[in-house]
């Protein structure tokens, strides 16, 4: 159809083929803008292992929300509270016990990391049953109030000084309130290797990097493996979504989608397939918003603003809702331009121009430019704002996009519904005359 | 294993669609005929549909005013009754869209009144639409896909974990040999692979009652179906329907064309102003002054 489309079908191995160019492209440009502006090796691991921890987040979160909304038509707006029912929940169950005179205000359960993980993404898919049960039955926009209602609830209530501290079990637990929670239990990263027994491997295969990054590599290493970890994620979220939406399963999402009416004529619960189709969403934005935070070292409450919502929103229209792949690269291509992009390139220009003092205040900024045609304050004005910004970028990125391509970067591309391709003749074995006898026939 | 009878489809099909209209008999159909489920109707009921003082207002509209009749099985059963006579809404009353105010809908000889929609469809009772709704971006195949009843992959589970998805595939592939049974029988395969939303007015009719009777019903009721349809195509889907009533399928059809009625039905129920006026047969109706005034005056 599009140049794109060109571009994409002459990629060597289909969809995964497309999404690693992608990531390749967006790597690519990261590293030479470094290079050519004399970034440190350290400062480029560095970038490069934050970039793909965003990367990763955003993939995995917009691959949940295209199950919900790209296949089943559920417009969930909560995202966030998702993600913070998680990691909250996660945190009271793997924090190490509570221990008077410790850093920590409150304890955990004291579990081991993977049943608070399981713990979390149960909670969040438990979340997701309540909310879904009533607003399924009414007009799909109440989902869309109820959801954003809920993550706003959510947030509300860590801030709030009742579960600042509670007991559990007869354990001192609690969400520490708005001063937010330490996660204080063992590194993620560690616990990981040390399941398989190879925590002194890693630490060697660190001390390696020594050669490229004498000073203290591990900071730098472990960003970069954390990173990897999470588009191992990724491709499991991507394979598991893949599999659910090629199937009679995902045929009945696709079909409640189209017209839930017809559907149900046709003898499916519809029902029961929007609350599983919208539970599994949730369960994996509850995982994502784990795996977001869980190195962080502390959880603040504010930290969930629904922001993050329409972020994960913005990076599945650019993909393409509909498309697991366009997910994908919707989640790169947000994290790598509009959310790091901005970021970077302010960190590129206080490199290269290390002393231009900016402005302070939108006044002193333009009037230079007015009175002695100098544009140099209100640039750096401009860079100096930049986070601020970021939202203007993603604004005027999602009206070109309305108007230039709607439908995302994949969205217009439609992923079949079935176990087995469905292809536009009958299979040549079947369409003799006695094909139909090759099926189940013979067990009479 | 889901269904052996399905296979057999195939090999007669192709007779079918050479011309001949020689789909035997539904009574003989677990050897042959296009016999698109396990379960043939329950010959021993003689009228599977009974409606029974239904009634529904739409604020202060009356749409349907205690009406009450019944569908002899195996019969081509007309509906018929100026615009705005309340058919499409009977419809819904039946099939669980709405809830009837009053009355009572028994199917099978089975109280059915207010129950959800897909418990009805379940139970062998169908609808196409009006309007036809088919589902525009999924493909004539993914439409019909989507019919058949208890497809094991329906549960997520099974869909996605290794080891049991070749279950899954395996029911694919068979559901799949029906739906191109079934698309033969329609003679649609040119447009198998066309995303529904493409179809013409008349292929959208042929699609949805394809996928109702994928679902391996009992009894049908269509809602209109040739409204839009161009004449040759009509004459096939009721060529189609025709041959189907002939293997023990039971159809009710709603219809303002009252010639096409005439012509097809073997009874006729008249229903003006929400109320059944008379039932019959064909000539009864015809003779019936009652009916021709509530065609002059209710502006065809
Ligand atoms: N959902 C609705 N809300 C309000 N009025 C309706 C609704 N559906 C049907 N009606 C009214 O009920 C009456 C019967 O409509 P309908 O059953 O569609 O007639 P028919 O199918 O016989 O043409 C009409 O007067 C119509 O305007
Ligand atoms: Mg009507």
């Amino acid at each position: 159809m599009s140049v794109r489309d060109d571009v994409a079908e002459r990629i060597p191995g289909g969809d995964a083929g497309l999404i690693v160019a992608v990531l390749l492209v967006i790597y690519a440009a990261y590293v030479l803008a470094g290079v050519g502006l004399g970034y440190s090796v350290r400062g480029q691991l560095n970038t490069i292992g934050v970039l793909t921890f965003y990367i990763g987040v955003f993939a995995m979160l917009a691959l949940a929300l295209n199950l919900q909304w790209g296949y089943t038509g559920l417009f969930n707006i909560g995202i966030v509270g998702f993600m913070a029912v998680g990691i909250y929940v996660m945190a009271l169950v793997s924090k190490p016990l509570y221990e008077s005179g410790g850093a920590a205000q409150v304890g955990g359960l004291g579990l081991p990391l993977i049943v608070g993980i399981v713990a979390g993404m149960v909670a969040a898919a438990l979340l997701g049953a309540v909310i879904a049960l009533p607003a399924l039955r009414l007009r799909a926009d109440y989902l869309a109030i109820v959801t954003i209602a809920m993550s706003e609830i959510v947030r509300f209530s860590f801030l709030s000084g009742e579960l600042q501290q509670f007991r559990l079990f007869g354990e001192r637990v609690g969400f520490g309130g708005g001063s937010g929670l330490i996660l204080d239990f063992t590194n993620p990263l560690e616990a990981f290797f040390q399941s398989f027994g190879l925590w002194d491997a890693y630490l060697g295969f660190v001390s390696v990097f020594e050669v490229i990054i004498p000073n203290n590599p591990k900071p730098v290493v472990d960003g970069l493996v954390y990173g990897a970890v999470l588009l191992g994620f990724v491709a499991v979220y991507f394979w598991l979504l893949k599999r659910t939406g090629e199937s009679p399963f995902g045929r009945v999402l696709k079909a409640i989608r189209e017209d839930e009416d017809a559907a149900n004529s046709l003898g499916k619960n519809t029902n029961r397939f929007k609350i599983k189709a919208f539970m599994l969403g949730c369960a994996l934005m509850g995982l994502a918003g784990i795996l977001w935070l869980m190195t962080s070292g502390a959880v603040t409450p504010n930290f969930f603003r629904p922001r993050i919502t329409f972020f994960v929103w913005i990076a599945l229209i650019i993909g393409g809702a509909g498309s697991n792949t366009g997910s994908v690269l919707g989640g790169a291509v947000f994290a790598a331009l509009l959310y790091q992009g901005p970021r970077y390139l302010k960190n590129l220009i206080d490199t290269v121009i290390p002393n231009a003092d900016a402005p302070s205040g939108f006044g002193p900024a333009v009037s230079p430019l007015i009175s002695n045609f100098d544009p140099a304050p209100l640039f750096f004005y401009t860079i100096d704002s930049v986070r601020q910004l970021q939202l203007v970028f993603m604004g005027l990125a999602l009206i070109w996009l309305m108007h230039n391509r709607p439908e995302g970067m994949l969205g217009h591309r439609k992923e079949t519904a079935a176990g087995i391709p469905l292809t536009g003749s009958r299979a040549s074995a079947s369409a003799e005359t006695d094909g139909g006898d090759a099926g189940g026939g013979s067990d009479e | 294993m889901s269904d052996p009878d399905a296979t057999n489809v195939g090999s007669d099909h192709a007779g079918g669609s050479n011309g001949g209209r020689d789909v035997p008999g539904r009574t003989d159909a677990a050897s042959n005929g296009l016999d698109l489920g396990s379960g043939g109707p329950n010959v021993d009921e003689e009228y599977p549909l009974q409606v029974e003082g239904l009634c529904k207002t739409f604020g202060g509209i009356t749409a349907v005013d205690d009406a009450s009749f019944r569908v002899e099985r195996g019969t081509l059963t007309g509906l018929i009754g100026p615009n705005g006579a309340g058919k499409s809404t009977t419809f819904n009353l039946i099939t669980g869209m709405l809830r009837p105010d009053a009355g009572t809908v028994t199917f099978d000889g089975e109280d059915i009144t207010g129950q959800k929609p897909h418990a009805i469809a379940n139970r062998g009772l169908v609808r196409t639409f009006q309007i036809a709704r088919e589902l525009q971006e999924m493909t004539v195949l993914e439409n019909l896909m989507l019919a058949p009843k208890d497809q094991r992959g329906e549960a997520l589970w099974r869909s996605v974990t290794p080891g049991f998805r070749g279950d899954v595939v395996e029911q694919e592939e068979e559901l799949l040999e029906r739906v191109w049974d079934v698309i033969e029988f329609f003679d649609i395969d040119h447009i198998a692979d066309e995303y529904a939303g493409n179809l013409s007015g008349g292929q959208r009719k042929l699609l949805e009652l394809a996928r109702a009777l994928l679902t391996d019903p009992d009894m049908l009721l269509l809602d209109e179906p040739f409204a839009g349809v161009n004449p040759s195509l009509e004459k096939r889907l009721l060529e189609h329907v025709h041959e189907l009533r002939e293997q023990g399928y039971t159809f009710l059809l709603v219809e303002h064309d009252m010639d096409l009625i005439m012509e097809n039905c073997e009874r006729v129920i008249v229903l003006h102003q929400g109320q059944v006026l008379t039932e019959g047969s064909p000539d009864e109706i015809q003779a019936n002054e009652e009916v021709i005034e509530a065609y002059l005056g209710g502006n065809v």
